[in-house]
């Protein structure tokens, strides 16, 4: 592609989806969507990191290595957050975050 | 032509189920709509020809978190639940906010005048991205390709360790077993 369709095109579909992610993180109560929301905002900036790279700097891999680092360290994030989103429902029986209210067991 | 009608689908496809994924009341429903939006951005990937990222997003992000966020809400929640919202004033207000942030930064990109750099650029094949990756000259990333692999074996053990069941001490396992012995004898 994609030399028919100019940069700001692609940052503007990286731009709402990264406040789309913010506002599901700021209405959603629910530990799991709120996860979601996170990895909807951290898939924004991986399309901003390559498309970046693609356009500006093509010649080089800075914002491709970047965004495989970010997928990494997303996919180890979502592992750890549904272990402790796990061990909060056996304690509360709930992942509302208006329930868990308590920070010691 | 073709180019510009596909990437608008595409960006379509990916701001449409970005909305639905925020406010689908049907959790299971939201994380399907979370897979499609991540399966979009992989042919985002695909059409900048970075292959070897589209492949990485589809069997990491698509393959992988999406069915452990699926596990998740089916451990955690009955399927017939439906999520509560917030409030309505709040709800307005986060809309508010997030809306005034992208008009910001929009405003920002749309202003700026980014000078596309047409020179040939490196292809992403297999070999050019494993030759980086352990590369420790200019350009190479062995380090932090290292300093991933550990925080995924930390990931890992932490995982275990926060989500496995505590040991049951003597005393509460002597009470489970006088109860059940009881029962039997009831």
């Amino acid at each position: 592609m994609i030399q028919s369709i100019p940069l700001s095109y692609v940052l503007v579909v990286s731009t709402l989806m990264f406040f789309i992610g913010i506002f599901g993180f700021l209405t959603r109560r629910n530990l799991i969507t709120m996860l979601m929301s996170i990895e909807l905002i951290l898939n924004s900036v991986n399309i901003n990191f390559v498309a970046f790279n693609h356009y500006l700097y093509p010649q080089a891999f800075q914002g491709h290595f970047f965004a495989m680092i970010v997928i990494a360290i997303a996919a180890a994030e979502a592992a750890v957050g549904i272990a402790i989103i796990i061990n909060i429902y056996r304690n509360f029986k709930s992942i509302d975050v208006e329930k868990v209210d308590q920070m010691k067991f | 032509m073709l180019d510009q009608i596909s990437f608008f689908v595409v960006s379509a496809i990916i701001l449409v189920f970005s909305v639905l994924t925020v406010t689908s009341r049907r959790i299971l429903r939201a994380a399907v709509y979370l897979l499609f939006v991540l399966v979009a951005t992989a042919v985002l990937y695909f059409m900048m020809n970075y292959n070897f990222l589209a492949a990485v997003q589809l069997t990491v992000y698509a393959g992988g978190i999406v069915v452990l966020i699926i596990f998740s809400i089916l451990l955690t929640s009955h399927i017939s639940e439906r999520a509560v919202m917030a409030p309505l004033k709040q709800s307005l207000l986060s809309a508010l906010a997030a809306l005034a942030g992208a008009t910001l930064t929009l405003m920002v990109i749309l202003g700026f005048n980014f000078v596309p750099n047409s020179a040939p650029g490196v292809e992403s094949n297999i070999h050019n991205v494993g030759l980086a990756l352990i590369s420790y000259q200019r350009d190479g990333y062995a380090l932090p390709f290292e300093v991933i692999s550990i925080l995924l074996l930390a990931a890992i053990i932490g995982a275990i360790v926060v989500a496995k069941k505590e040991k049951l001490t003597k005393e509460e396992e002597k009470k489970i077993s006088e109860e059940t012995k009881n029962e039997t004898a009831l």
